[in-house]
């Protein structure tokens, strides 16, 4: 198994499905001529011509629609946004016509579409930069939401949202990208609505998705050297989610914990603890508790941006506080 | 705009018309009498008054060319082939229905017929048309994309964007739409020209480099003339062409509303004085093609066909309960998605 960057096990990804499948292509603001704005799709304007590496003006409520047409008539468009952020623009499309079309075309057209890019925060970017949207695109049924936080797990997911045949939203961070891990070669696929168990352990699980698994892990090992020892599982896939083997989890160490980057009124988490709260009431030895990011705009000064988000810290003491 | 000679159309074929379009205003008048007998739910939204638009443009068009019309969008389909009792039953929340049932007014879709649908947010499904016609040229072939859109959509960011790139992609030769604007002077109680700083509508796609004209959208004859000769370019250069058509809807933007405090009667008898029905009519009787007794059995036919329609959407079934679940992914289990 070769070790990737993440960024790599990405492209690498996009050239396979792209050299096995003529109808993918890419779409989006400065992919080609430049390259990406973090350099995923570098080359691929001179490997595939710009019919199929489609440098978009700065138009995200038009490409997205338009990538929601090609979709509908059988492309397979993996369109890339500069970051999540700007998707907030062509939010009308994804949430008015990709999730929804299929539906009340009573099943006549789907949209096997696939939007990828970073999702969350950044350095310093202030507030309209830095924000994770997993929850608005987890609201809205006709989507799958996943947000792939190790190489492998970015190979397997892209390869299962462009051979699949439904809205992907693909939340990557822009902090992962040089990030190195082991990838599996060949047709290798992780299914959607599958989590991963990113670390074994007896006393608690802890419920991650995202760039907050290796804030968690750290802490974790941090925890482990005096005698606390997480289960960590990564949700990988938002919608569906994957509440099976959480609940399996939490059945056996008694306690959760719930990491999110965004804020918690309305979020992720909240969703999750409350099904926790549901299929495990009886097995739980302690409230089940979140790790949020503060419920501020993101502010641009160093200290204040890094008060307002979770981190290793965080995490490990409110681990300590529910282990008790 | 062009006024037109009769000659582009022989007898026949304007027949042919005259019987759709009879059929179509009264198809919409009774969707109105059932919407105000509680059958049809929700929003309705009548074409009467613009059926030349739909006939002129859909006459010239291939089997496989395909449409994207707004959420005024019960006649595209018809005229295309689509069992008009399917779009009735839908318009019922019938499990018959063109949607079975989970689409209602607004959202017709018949793909068989290369109908992709009716969408609820205006100018929202321009850039679906345009990445719809991209897809039409990504392998080579000559299909082309209607994109019906109205006065309204003209100013949403949605149209500029999916214009624009429609320019764009045309230079290439990989946008084969046809944009149809039909400029009915009203969007729901906003006159044109207490929305559009620039009334000319066709000009707005001067920006975007693609060629643009307008016609006059009361004139099946004179659209279908202009619609034959876009559509055979459009066809063959790849590359997007719009047309204006200035016409007029008789009803209230939807059903429910009770008020039109925006116009006067007199400006819709104007109108109706160019109806597109009895211009034909004119046409005909004047060529010897209709009298009294065939325009008689044309409107029965019509009835009848409407009634059998009101028929087969009062007797179908709900859509089941089971059905709540299906439809909303395609590659996913019916439960995947649930908590």
């Amino acid at each position: 198994m070769p070790e990737l960057t993440y960024r790599d096990a990405l492209k690498t990804t996009l050239i396979e499905e792209m050299d096995r499948d003529p109808h993918v292509l890419l779409m989006g603001e400065d992919i080609g001529v430049y390259g990406g704005t973090f350099l995923v799709t570098e080359g691929l304007l001179a490997r595939y011509g710009s019919k199929r590496v489609v440098d978009t003006p700065i138009a995200e409520l038009g490409f997205i629609g338009a990538g929601i047409g090609m979709a509908m008539l059988g492309l397979h468009p993996v369109i890339e946004v500069m970051t999540w952020n700007f998707s907030l623009v062509g939010a009308d499309q994804i949430i008015q016509n990709a999730a929804k079309v299929r539906y009340f075309s009573g099943g006549q057209v789907s949209v096997p579409m696939v939007i990828r890019g970073p999702n969350g925060t950044g350095v310093q970017l202030s507030a309209q930069h830095s924000q994770a949207l997993e929850a608005l695109y987890g609201h809205f049924p006709g989507l799958v939401v996943v947000s792939p936080a190790t190489p492998a797990d970015a190979r397997g997911l892209l390869r299962s949202a462009i051979r699949g045949s439904d809205p992907v939203m693909f939340l990557e961070n822009a902090s992962l990208y040089g990030t190195r891990g082991e990838v599996p070669d060949g047709d290798y696929l992780v299914p959607f609505g599958s989590a991963a168990q990113a670390r074994e352990g007896r006393d608690i699980t802890v419920v991650v998705h995202g760039r907050m698994r290796a804030a968690t892990l750290a802490a974790a090992a941090q925890l482990s050297s005096d005698g606390i020892e997480c289960e960590v599982i990564d949700l990988r896939s938002l919608r569906p989610l994957d509440m099976d083997s959480v609940a399996e989890s939490v059945r056996r160490t008694h306690r959760a914990v719930v990491i999110e980057e965004q804020q918690a009124l309305f979020g992720v988490a909240a969703e999750i603890v409350t099904q926790i709260y549901e299929r495990c009431f009886d097995s739980l030895d302690a409230p089940v508790v979140r790790v949020s990011g503060e419920d501020v705009p993101m502010p641009y000064a160093r200290n204040l941006e890094r008060l307002a988000q979770p981190n290793e810290v965080k995490i490990a003491q409110a681990i300590r506080r529910t282990v008790g | 705009m062009k006024k037109t000679q009769s000659r582009a159309v022989d007898t026949e074929t304007l027949l042919d018309w005259y019987r759709k379009m009879v059929f179509v205003r009264r198809f919409e008048e009774q969707a109105e009498r059932s919407f105000r007998r509680g059958k049809v739910g929700g929003y309705l939204h009548l074409y009467s008054g613009q059926e030349a638009v739909a006939i002129g443009f859909i006459a010239p068009l291939r089997a496989d060319d395909i449409l994207f019309g707004t959420y005024r969008d019960h006649v595209y389909p018809i005229l295309r082939g689509t069992d008009p009792g399917a779009v009735m039953a839908e318009l019922y929340g019938k499990a018959t229905g063109v949607c079975k049932g989970k689409g209602g007014s607004m959202h017709i879709f018949d793909v068989a017929h290369g109908f992709y649908g009716g969408y609820g947010v205006v100018g929202g499904h321009v850039p679906l048309a345009v990445g719809a016609a991209y897809a039409l040229r990504y392998d080579p072939g000559d299909r082309v994309c209607l994109c019906f859109l109205g006065d309204g959509a003209i100013n949403t960011g949605a149209f500029h964007e999916g214009a624009n790139m429609a320019g764009l992609w045309g230079r290439d030769g990989l946008c084969p739409v046809v944009f149809i604007v039909e400029n009915n002077l009203y969007g729901m109680g906003t006159s044109v020209p207490r929305s559009s700083a620039e009334t000319r509508l066709a000009s707005r796609f001067d920006s975007y480099a693609i060629p643009n004209e307008q016609v006059d959208g009361m004139d099946p004859v004179a659209v279908y003339e202009v619609a034959r000769r876009v559509i055979d370019d459009v066809r063959r250069t790849g590359r997007p062409h719009a047309v204006e058509a200035l016409t007029y809807r008789y009803a209230a933007h939807g059903a429910a509303d009770v008020r039109q405090p925006y116009r006067e009667k007199h400006e819709i008898e104007e109108w109706r004085r160019r109806d597109p029905i009895v211009t034909v009519e004119k046409r005909l009787r004047a060529e010897g093609a209709l009298d009294d007794a065939k325009v008689a059995e044309i409107e029965t036919a019509a009835d009848r066909q409407v009634e059998a329609a009101v028929a087969f959407a009062d007797a179908s079934p709900e859509p089941l309960a089971e059905e709540l679940f299906t439809d909303i992914y395609a590659g996913l289990p019916v439960d995947a998605h649930r908590a």
